[in-house]
């Protein structure tokens, strides 16, 4: 009997560490619907139709990111599925879109959705059916909710941060300034106002002489100018997308009007803005970046940008290289990878948007010197520090510290 | 009378339809009913949620086709009566906190009142400029529900989250399927009362309008009275469909009734054939899902390939759906023959 007994006692003792070893692996390997041992699968919602079309080379770079991360092994050995669906910027289109994604394809999340209406419509249904509507791309300030909106998270700078900083600037270095404002009549262009009059304060009524907004539709925005000119202004708040934007500095050049001139970040791009307006006409005007412009010349032995050109050369050799956006979804996608690779083995939509919601000091290919992504369970915004930058000869001009705007949804 | 009045006016740019021919048989009625109630029990949420867009586009576009294949009218203006539709019954939703079903037939009613106050303008044009007038309305909306002075109700850009409604007295389904038997009967109540009107009085004058406008002032319709009140039925039914459309997608915004919108609808009634009501969910099917194919197809050239396909249809059944069914019946009484 000992025998046997002694063969018990090792069995068991075997038993016993097998379980040891076996068992904190299998109970780590956790998956939520559309994640597995080979695959998980993301959805997308892009409008790659309609008026906002333009946009939809985000979701062509990051199906192109997607396709390297896998052809180099994939994310902990798991390849990535990328579905990116057309919505032409219709917000009904986009439930629908959403659902398909959710109920039929499986994702395991939605990432970067592009468009305040569309992500409007869609924020409900996503934290109903708790699947991470993840870092969607829109500067809008109410993404940054996670007491209401556990499961929706942004990504870039909010726009009122952004004009909160150019206000603060003004106060600080032109008191007695006579602002004029030009922005866009819809959601993005009040945003920006909204901001800019709370950074303001008080003096938002006496300071700001002049308001015009245009509409998306219209051919020129020429009669704005002259209108906001006549009002004295020698301040002027460009809050427009990148044509209208070169319009107005080529028509402030017209015009001889030469205030202090501040453009937002949407169109700060050298290539598709500055450009065209002419390099003269540009001087001196103050902008602020979060990530390097790829047709700025300081950049060009950069290793992040020479990284991002080799890779568009291998995986999407068609992008057209002065488009911001194609930048844009390149830091966005290393984001998506990262937080993918926090998750190790526990890939549930829970553990998703912890690990989104632990980011610390992570500095994506792409960004400017100094600025990091940082989240924490109070703060989805996980970009907000930009940089002033100003317009000298050809090229953008860094000045000041990195400053951070956070507002909160 | 100018060269191009007459042209416009002597050319009816809508086909005379029998009025009997406007519908379907009985038997056939009963197995699409079936067929529509019996779906839903075997397939998943994402696929209700499609039928249940389905209906409400059919209604939508069963509306134009009551103006355009019944009195002769036509309208590029009805996502202005669709948007107008969503945002009453959103408004009456979440901010009056009314029931959803309430808030149907104010949408309806509301709609009908602009749709008939439109037309009374509109009576001044015909053809061609009409649809000109009311493509105005439709690019104007979306820049209206935008305006500060409404932004307190309507949200302004941001627009309004819809509550989706729960199954009432406890029945054992979920919200997608109720929702989807709630639009279902609304819409058959519709549809049913939409083919009364055409085959009433009223239908007839429509008809007679529709054939030739001097006609039928001379048989003693009152030319006036039947165009606008064809407008405001179409609106009105537009504006319930609207209603149903802001609770299915629970979001209303500008961006949602754009031009795009009355362009879809516009096309749904072609490719449902003109005048034949029952086309209506041929067309909306046709404007939900070929997208979607034309998607499949080449995600760069989605609007090329949706283009292709819909050339194809125009050009193979220029009646539409009605010309499918006409074969198909001409096909079944040969087959019974032999």
């Amino acid at each position: 009997m000992p025998a046997i007994r002694l063969r018990l006692g090792a069995f068991s003792a075997a038993l016993a560490l097998l379980a040891a070893t076996t068992s904190p692996s299998v109970a780590q390997k956790k998956y939520d619907i559309g994640a597995s041992d080979s695959e998980i699968k993301i959805g997308n919602i892009m409008p790659y139709s309609g008026a906002a079309s333009a946009y939809g080379v985000i979701g062509k770079t990051e199906e192109a990111y997607f396709r390297k991360i896998n052809a180099e092994g994939g994310i902990n050995g798991r390849k990535i599925t990328y579905i990116s669906y057309d919505d032409a910027y219709t917000p009904p289109k986009t439930v629908e879109q959403a659902r398909k994604l959710v109920e039929s394809d499986e994702v395991l999340l939605i990432f970067n959705s592009l468009g305040t209406p569309p992500n409007s419509a869609i924020q409900k249904y996503m934290n109903q059916k708790k699947v991470p509507q993840l870092f969607v791309a829109t500067g809008a300030t109410k993404w940054n909710d996670p007491r209401e909106f556990p499961w929706t998270m942004g990504w870039q700078p909010n726009y009122q941060s952004e004009s909160i900083i150019y206000a603060k600037y003004i106060l600080k270095n032109k008191p007695d300034a006579k602002i004029a404002v030009l922005y866009q009549n819809d959601d993005y262009g009040k945003d920006y106002l909204k901001g800019f009059k709370d950074g303001l304060g008080s003096k938002a009524a006496s300071m700001i002489v002049a308001e015009d907004s245009y509409e998306v539709t219209e051919p020129t925005i020429d009669s704005h100018i002259v209108r906001l000119k006549a009002s004295g202004a020698d301040v002027f708040f460009n809050i427009t997308t990148p044509k209208f934007a070169a319009q107005a500095i080529k028509k402030n050049a017209e015009l001889n009007w030469h205030p202090l001139h501040f453009l937002n970040n949407v169109s700060g791009s050298i290539g598709s803005v500055i450009k065209p307006a002419g390099f003269e006409n540009a001087q001196d005007i103050i902008s602020s970046q979060y990530f390097k412009d790829p047709t700025d010349p300081q950049w060009k032995t950069d290793k992040a940008m020479i990284a991002w050109n080799e890779f568009l050369d291998k995986y999407y050799p068609e992008a057209n290289r002065a488009d911001a956006s194609v930048m844009y979804a390149y830091i966005v996608s290393q984001g998506l990878v990262h937080v993918l690779k926090a998750c190790g083995d526990d890939l549930t939509r829970e553990n998703i948007m912890k690990q989104a919601a632990s980011i610390r000091d992570y500095e994506p290919g792409g960004l400017l010197p100094g600025v990091k992504v940082n989240t924490s369970a109070t703060d989805f915004a996980p970009l907000s520090q930009l940089q002033l930058i100003r317009f000298k000869g050809q090229t953008w001009e860094r000045f000041g510290e990195i400053l951070s705007g956070d507002v909160g949804g | 009378m100018s060269a191009v009045e007459e042209i416009v006016t002597e050319a009816p740019a809508v086909e005379a339809v029998p009025k009997r021919a406007m519908t379907l048989g009985y038997g056939t009625s009963l197995v699409v009913l079936a067929a529509l109630i019996l779906i839903p029990l075997f397939v998943k949420n994402f696929i209700i949620f499609q039928m249940t867009m389905l209906l409400i586009y059919a209604l939508a576009v069963m509306a134009l086709n009551i103006l355009t294949g019944g009195s002769g009218q036509f309208s590029l203006g009805q996502s202005a009566f669709y948007a107008v539709g969503a945002y009453t019954s959103a408004i009456l939703m979440e901010h009056a906190g009314m029931n959803y079903a309430l808030t149907l037939p104010v949408a309806g009613i509301v709609c009908f009142g602009f749709g008939f106050l439109f037309g009374q303008p509109a009576l001044r044009l015909s053809g061609v400029y009409l649809a000109l007038a009311t493509f105005a309305l439709a690019t104007a909306m979306p820049q209206l529900l935008k305006l500060g002075y409404f932004e307190h109700w309507t949200g302004g850009v941001q627009g309004l989250v819809v509550t989706k409604p729960d199954a009432p007295f406890g029945l054992p389904m979920g919200q997608d399927m109720w929702l989807y038997y709630f639009t279902l009967a609304v819409g058959i109540a519709i549809y049913i009362a939409s083919v009364n009107l055409l085959r009433s009085r009223s239908g007839r004058a429509f008809m007679a309008i529709r054939d030739n406008e001097i006609a039928a002032s001379a048989m003693g319709v009152d030319v006036a009275l039947y165009k606008t009140l064809a407008f405001g039925v179409s609106a009105g039914i537009t504006g319930v469909a609207g209603g149903l459309g802001a609770i299915a997608v629970q979001f209303v915004a500008p961006d949602g009734y754009t031009i795009q919108l009355a362009i879809s609808l516009f096309l749904g009634m072609v490719v449902g054939g003109v005048g034949w009501l029952p086309g209506s969910i041929v067309g909306s099917a046709f404007i939900i899902f070929v997208p979607n194919i034309a998607e499949g197809i080449s995600k760069g050239l989605s609007g090329a390939v949706f283009g292709v396909l819909l050339f194809l249809v125009i050009f193979l059944v220029p009646h539409g759906a009605r010309q499918v069914a006409i074969v198909a019946q001409q096909l079944a009484a040969k087959l019974k023959k032999n």
